[in-house]
């Protein structure tokens, strides 16, 4: 079977629970425990050759051509984690079982646990950075619903919300520091960023990806002085703490510095970093834990102080403390397990987790009581118990290290001090909660939990002491093969055996016991000075930053996002000259080596009398009757322009569609007030004189830099194919109607939609229509004059003849379907000047939607013609005919793509300028029309 | 001639820009059509500038390049729709706002700091 299926099985086990669930709550505990009991025995088929020394890796193609795989990859260190992951899950979900109350929703739960489990599963297996950043994400979220699960409860939400931000901001760190890695070493798979040690670890930019690395590690297992989550996220039903806070989530940061360890380690600033940050939060939490009343409060400093040990150990410069290590890895998960468990018991049986109410519990859960004082002289590292090994070989290690030169003497002493407090705490758990006299004032009469809900702690402490007692036999080979892929092979010896003569090491853990018990002892003055300090609640400093955080961003928000249109354009002026400014600072020259042209007095004349124009719309334009005039001067000495610039087609163009614009924005104007009160302020102006002028300068600075450059252009080949491919002299309308059809047909289309939107604008426009201009003057009486009536009249016939003829030219003179549609319209729109709407309406029966939609349709069906002929959609055809008396004429399918182009540019022109004149009159359009 | 013609393609953006800074619809449409003149005449120069020569075949020994020509001709077209677009929504939003401002209400003083009124935490 392949590795793939052990995450895909335990995905499927998602769903089983939401399933189960109405089969009662055992039957969905059971089922729920399929996937992963499937998934844990694929995994024990597999120990084997993994114990041997073998990595089984697999991978799946997912997008190749981006370099992505979906990869999975078995080793050492991730069959340890796995086994973790999944054993210690299975008793959670037997111990959730009976914890959970009748009133929460089980098969939720259950759910979120086994896509809890699926994510954490996968970051261990992945064999591709990315792959196990995803998972590392899964991993943040899903551990956010568990910890909100009680959702009504504010500290839940609270909590929740506190260890997603911490450890999704850790993510996002990371997810840099990893791609970073990954543009080093040129690939995402883990095998090959493995092998790269030291091409990644001699690169400049390693630093930065080490401390990024760290940032996601450190936050996700509570390292100081990000630890500050991990004690609000005990708001979690308390299997959830178990099992977040032992054998999962907080043991991904630990696991990936493990992973990352032949990678990153082995540099003075690795280990700085590492053993300085794990040494600081191994004594905070052993300190701060002391003082917790609440069970689940000391045990969550306890597990930052675990986290603390295992990091410091990861940071130390020798092999032997990272065996120790990956040791420790596995023995805190089982006592700590077990610890959560028996404090959820006592939570469930008494009522209350206030180590201040409860004492003397051992007369009413006696088997409970040993079950825990087991696992917490475990967690004191009390001889014959698994804690005491792998703390003793940290003791050990202690001894060896050289990392903070001559001040390295303090490392054993500080650890030793971390150890009396271990002691203490773990003193305080047992002494304070089963003894020390009678429980005061709690909920409930306590008494031992249902059979079954014992059974997960059982086993834990059994393994504690099975691990104790026979370490090498119990795990001696599994601890080998973690330690070897996170040492790359490199085994050193070492001896797991539980005594070691009279040493040092041992001298150390008799005086963490020692001084723990006097620290115990006197706790009551300890507590009394500590009482001095002004507890701060992280919760409340988080929110604060948080809120701050909101309120700098809203305000930042707010001002660049006011609702007015000036600031945004002036904001994207800004930022565009911004851009564009500083690759033209790289720019030499901007005059390149084309030879420039000469002047004469006309272009001087045009260009003069176009400037002008243009700065008097600028200047003129509150005048609106005014500034719309001389904007058209503009667009006439641009249509000139285009004529004296080889350019035939684009002058006809530019003219018509001037005649047209001017026609429209005249018509708008009558809705519009006439002048435009000066209320911009003076400062205003100049911020806006400003921005203009510096982009009309970037803008000429390009266009300059352009067209004094040489360049090698496209249009061979349509100058070339132009006749024998497409069957015309005109190229620009051979491009329109043939090479880039499919860019015509779109902008038909694009056009049609502009006028049909124009349309239903206004069909419902409700506008007051002004009698009188803004002087007071009423409106000509004379609507229609006569010798305007008459002459446009006559024109009509001669305007239409003149678009037929540049229409059917234009595929090899200057015309085309454009140009003739706009010279169409423009005569058209001359009668409706000319004789007003009540005249032309029973004259010109043509319905302009309909004609956009046939325009449209036409060129459409002219392209699909051609898959008639089996050619690709707008392959054009043409031939050449020898018709008796007029000659040899040449017929192309593009005049019909033409044809319509022409209707689509009739309509759309009509339908907006027509519609809009309608709007006086009783043919004014309506929502039905 | 180059400098001339950039001179000119210059001061149409500046205008253009300038009026698009306004707060009124109708200037607004004004500067747009500015500004879709110096947009056109820019990739229109893309081509480089030639007198005397012809996008035809057959009459002339000198040929300019085509495609720019085309790319603007569509462009004409479609600015035109644009700006037909744009001043009959200026028209709608003054029917339905009762003013042409081009935010559709009286500017806040343009330099006074504007409170935050939404995203309160």
């Amino acid at each position: 079977m392949s590795l793939f299926w052990i995450p895909v099985l335990l995905l499927i086990g998602v769903f089983v629970p939401l399933i189960t669930e109405r089969f009662g709550r055992t039957a969905c505990a059971f089922f729920t425990m399929l996937a992963p009991a499937l998934a844990l025995t694929q995994i024990a088929t597999l120990l084997p050759e993994v114990l041997s020394g073998q990595t089984i890796t697999e991978s799946l193609a997912w997008i190749p051509a981006v370099g992505l795989t979906l990869s999975l990859r078995l080793d050492g260190l991730a069959i340890m984690f796995a086994m973790l992951i999944l054993g210690i899950g299975l008793l959670i979900i037997l111990y959730a079982r009976y914890y959970l109350s009748d009133k929460d929703a089980m098969g939720r739960f259950y759910a979120y646990l086994i896509l809890f489990m699926t994510a954490m599963l996968s970051i261990v297996l992945s064999n591709n950075l990315l792959q196990l950043w995803m998972a590392w994400e899964v991993t943040s979220i899903s551990s956010f619903l568990l910890i909100g699960f009680w959702s009504s409860k504010s500290e839940s939400r609270k909590g929740a919300r506190m260890a997603l931000t911490v450890t999704g901001a850790g993510g996002l760190a990371l997810l840099a520091g990893l791609l970073i890695i990954a543009d080093i070493v040129g690939s995402y798979d883990l095998g090959t960023v493995l092998a790269s040690g030291n091409m990644i670890r001699e690169h400049a930019m390693y630093p930065v990806a080490l401390i990024l690395v760290l940032l996601g590690a450190f936050t996700k297992s509570a390292q100081f002085p990000f630890h500050f989550w991990l004690p609000h996220a005990m708001a979690a039903p308390t299997p959830v703490s178990a099992y977040l806070h032992s054998a999962t989530m907080v043991k991904a940061g630990i696991f990936l510095l493990a992973r990352m360890y032949p990678v990153l380690a082995g540099t003075e600033l690795w280990f700085l970093t590492v053993s300085l940050t794990g040494l600081a939060t191994l004594l905070l939490g052993a300190y701060v834990a002391l003082f917790k009343h609440d069970l689940k409060g000391l045990l969550a400093y306890s597990t930052i102080s675990h986290l603390g040990l295992i990091t410091l150990l990861l940071g130390m410069d020798t092999k032997l403390a990272a065996v120790a290590a990956v040791f420790h890895i596995m023995n805190h998960a089982i006592f700590k397990a077990s610890l959560f468990m028996a404090a959820g018991i006592i939570d469930h049986e008494s009522g209350s987790r206030d180590m201040r109410k409860l004492n003397g519990l051992w007369r009413y859960m006696p088997y409970t009581a040993t079950l825990a004082m087991v696992a917490a002289a475990s967690m004191a590292g009390i001889p014959l118990l698994n804690g005491f090994l792998s703390k003793e070989m940290f003791f050990a290690e202690t001894l060896h290290q050289v990392a903070l030169g001559s001040l390295s003497w303090m490392i054993p002493v500080l650890a030793t001090l971390g150890g009396i407090f271990s002691v203490a705490y773990s003193l305080r758990f047992i002494h304070d909660v089963f003894f020390n006299g009678e429980p005061i004032d709690i909920p409930k009469t306590p008494h031992e939990p249902p059979r079954y809900m014992k059974i997960p702690v059982e086993i834990l402490v059994t393994l504690c002491l099975l691990v104790g007692i026979f370490p090498s036999f119990m795990i001696g080979s599994l601890l080998q093969a973690a330690s070897s892929s996170v040492l790359d092979g490199q085994l050193p010896e070492y001896s797991l055996s539980i005594w070691h003569g009279f040493n040092l090491p041992l001298l150390m853990s008799f005086i963490a016991m020692t001084g723990g018990l006097l620290v115990y002892a006197y706790r009551s003055r300890l507590y009394r000075f500590q009482s001095q300090f002004r507890e701060t609640d992280a919760k409340l400093i988080f929110e604060g930053a948080v809120q701050a955080l909101v309120r700098q961003a809203t305000a930042l928000h707010e001002w660049m996002a006011n609702g007015s249109l000036q600031r945004y354009v002036a904001l994207l002026l800004v930022l565009t000259l911004i851009m564009t400014a500083s690759p033209l600072m790289e720019l030499n020259s901007a005059a390149g080596h084309l030879p420039l042209q000469d002047v004469n007095g006309i272009e001087i004349t045009a260009a003069i009398l176009l400037c002008i124009s243009a700065l008097a719309t600028v200047i003129l334009h509150r005048q609106r009757m005014v500034a719309l005039i001389t904007l058209s001067v503009v667009g006439l000495i641009v249509s000139i322009t285009f004529a004296r610039f080889s350019a035939p087609d684009l002058a006809l163009t530019q003219l018509a569609v001037e005649v047209v614009t001017v026609i429209l924005l005249m018509l708008a104007l009558f809705f519009l007030p006439q002048k435009t009160k000066n209320e911009s302020s003076p400062r205003r102006v100049v911020r806006d004189l400003g921005i203009a002028a510096a982009c009309g300068g970037v803008i000429a600075t390009i266009n300059y830099a352009i067209i004094t450059r040489p360049f090698e252009s496209i249009s061979e080949f349509f100058l070339a194919n132009s006749k024998t491919g497409g069957g015309g002299t005109n190229v620009v309308n051979v491009i329109l109607v043939d090479f880039r059809g499919f860019d015509t047909l779109g902008e038909i289309t694009v056009l049609g939609i502009a006028a049909l939107g124009i349309f239903k604008l206004i069909a419902r426009m409700r506008l007051a229509m002004p009698s009188a201009d803004e002087k007071g003057r009423p409106w000509s009486e004379d609507r229609h004059p006569l010798i305007l009536a008459m002459i446009s009249q006559s024109l009509l016939p001669l305007a239409l003849l003149v678009s037929a003829y540049i229409f059917l030219r234009g595929h090899n003179m200057p015309g085309g379907g454009f140009i003739a549609g706009l010279i169409t319209s423009v005569a058209l729109i001359q009668q409706y000047i000319a004789h007003g709407v009540d005249w032309i309406k029973p004259r010109i029966k043509v319905d302009y939607q309909w004609l956009i939609a046939s325009g449209v349709l036409i060129a459409a069906l002219t392209g699909a013609g051609s898959w008639l002929f089996g050619k690709p959609f707008l392959t054009s055809w043409f031939d050449y005919f020898d018709i008796p008396w007029i000659g040899e004429i040449e017929l192309a399918s593009a005049i019909l793509f033409d044809l319509g182009v022409y209707l689509t540019v009739v309509g759309a022109t009509l339908l907006i300028l027509a519609n809009l004149g309608k709007l006086t009159t009783r043919y004014r359009p309506t929502v039905e029309e | 001639m180059e400098a001339l013609y950039v001179f000119c393609v210059g001061m149409l953006t500046f205008c253009g820009i300038f009026l698009c800074l306004r707060g009124r619809t109708f200037p607004v449409v004004l500067g747009l059509t500015l500004l879709s003149y110096a947009v056109n005449l820019f990739l229109f120069s893309s081509g480089r500038l030639q007198l005397d020569g012809a996008a035809i075949l057959g009459i002339s020994d000198s040929y300019t390049d085509p495609l720019p020509q085309a790319l603007v001709l569509t462009a004409i077209v479609i600015g035109f729709a644009m700006i037909a677009f744009v001043v009959i929504l200026a028209m709608r939003a003054r029917a339905d706002l009762g003013n042409d401002f081009v935010d559709g209400r009286e500017p806040p003083d343009a330099d006074q700091a504007i409170k935050p009124t939404r995203g309160k935490v």
